[in-house]
């Protein structure tokens, strides 16, 4: 008997929490190293979850409805004052998406400053001055449109996730259809046989997918793309990643190892 | 859904307050005790969206696995055992609606019908009821590996239904 089958039992019973004492203790252990009994367990819980699935019965008074909605309004509100006045004394709260955005702000911001400094400093000569400034211009104006649709509260903002490998790849796609401006940040993603790069897809409403950009992940799996060439105004449905040769591809190459649509 | 948007959570009520409620009350046997965890899976559904994982498996399989787990703890009188973000499982059908889950609780009772009868009671007496599998081999007065050996024959029996 294996290790894996010597757990098969207790896993089942472990997966709807009727496991106890030293069997849960020693299952616990080896769960702790082990994928495959990890993954098992997920299963196991999953058809678990086809008995309750299954569950036939009256629906809810219609009250409940009310003292939910009733509920999360009153628990909206009181987070909203609370935002209001942390605003005032604390940090602001650094979600991911928060602290893209702050980042992408004082990347601006820092930028700016620089750039006014440099301006005052080259007053004193003319002629560079305007060629510097035009430059520096142009950096900014660029720094602008990466941020843009970071920040822009009307940007598409879709998630793409891996399944079941642990640590889970994750890329996030900012995407303003109306400028046609893109920036996608991926992290987790694992590493790339030689002469392969990841592509992103845009796959719109309609038609087939529109390559969005290849890239390679650094060493801690991260990797940006930012705007791509693409199609004017074209609407998204969906964005996807596949594993292409290096020099991309027009079609996308199966299987797609990440997807995601619009949150 | 992201946190702070009532109206998704308007919107998720709608599409899964009967299986959750159904969850409860099959536990609980008790409409007042069954609301009373309808609130509280939904609003922790809404303080904290991000325990979900949409690869891990759909939002209506997880939200009946997190209500039979809140309602088996309030059966027993005792703290939350399990933290909603640890519970992670892998289920194919979603069947947020009232035809999908009627015609999947048609083939889990088919599935349930062909078991011999003291594996279909361990098995609801682990699952609806929250009893450990040393409590199911007390009650039934049978060895521990067997109550064992028939849940887990009986979760496989189901497995296998829905992928054929």
């Amino acid at each position: 008997m294996t290790e894996h089958e010597q757990f098969a039992d207790d896993l089942a019973l472990h997966a709807l929490n009727a496991l106890e004492g030293e069997d849960r203790a020693k299952l616990e252990k080896h769960l702790a190293t082990c994928s495959a009994c990890r993954l098992e367990l997920e299963h196991l819980r999953g058809d678990g979850a086809l008995l309750a699935l299954s569950t036939l019965g009256p629906k809810p008074p219609l009250r409940a409805r009310q003292r939910l909605l009733d509920a999360v309004a009153k628990e909206a509100a009181g987070s909203a004052t609370r935002a209001r006045d942390a605003r005032a004394t604390e940090q602001p709260r650094r979600s991911w998406w928060g602290w893209l955005g702050w980042a992408a702000t004082a990347a601006v911001i820092v930028f700016a400053a620089s750039l006014w400094k440099e301006n005052s400093a080259l007053r004193q000569s003319l002629a560079s001055a305007s060629a510097q400034t035009a430059q520096a211009a142009r950096e900014l104006d660029d720094i602008r449109r990466i941020a843009a649709p970071i920040i822009a509260p009307d940007a598409q903002r879709v998630t793409l996730v891996g399944m079941k490998t642990p640590p889970q790849p994750q890329g996030k796609a900012f995407y303003l259809r109306n400028r046609s401006n893109l920036v996608f940040v991926a992290n987790n993603m694992p590493a790339l046989p030689p002469q392969k790069a990841y592509e992103l897809w845009l796959i719109p409403m309609q038609g087939a997918p529109v390559p969005a950009g290849m890239f390679k992940p650094d060493v801690h799996g991260s990797a940006t793309v930012v705007n791509p060439p693409l199609p004017a105004g074209m609407e998204a449905k969906a964005f996807a990643i596949t594993v292409e040769n290096e020099a991309g591809a027009t079609t996308p190459t199966m299987p797609i190892v990440m997807m995601g649509t619009g949150e | 859904m992201k946190s702070g948007d009532q109206s998704a959570m308007a919107e998720l009520y709608n599409r899964y307050s009967g299986v959750v409620y159904a969850v409860a009350l099959r536990v609980l046997g008790d409409t007042g005790a069954a609301e009373d965890v309808l609130q509280e899976v939904f609003l922790q559904l809404w303080r904290n969206p991000g325990a979900f994982d949409a690869a891990r498996g759909s939002l209506g399989a997880w939200l009946a696995v997190i209500t039979r787990n809140r309602a088996i703890d309030a059966l027993r009188r005792r703290r939350p055992e399990t933290d909603i973000e640890d519970v992670i499982l892998s289920v194919a059908p979603d069947l947020a609606g009232e035809a999908d889950r009627s015609r999947a609780a048609e083939k889990v009772r088919g599935v349930l019908g062909t078991m011999p009868t003291p594996q279909r009671s361990s098995l609801e007496m682990a699952y609806f009821e929250g009893m450990s599998h040393s409590e199911i081999a007390n009650k039934t007065g049978e060895p521990l590996g067997t109550i064992k050996t028939r849940i887990r024959s009986g979760l496989m029996a189901l497995r296998k239904a829905f992928q054929s």
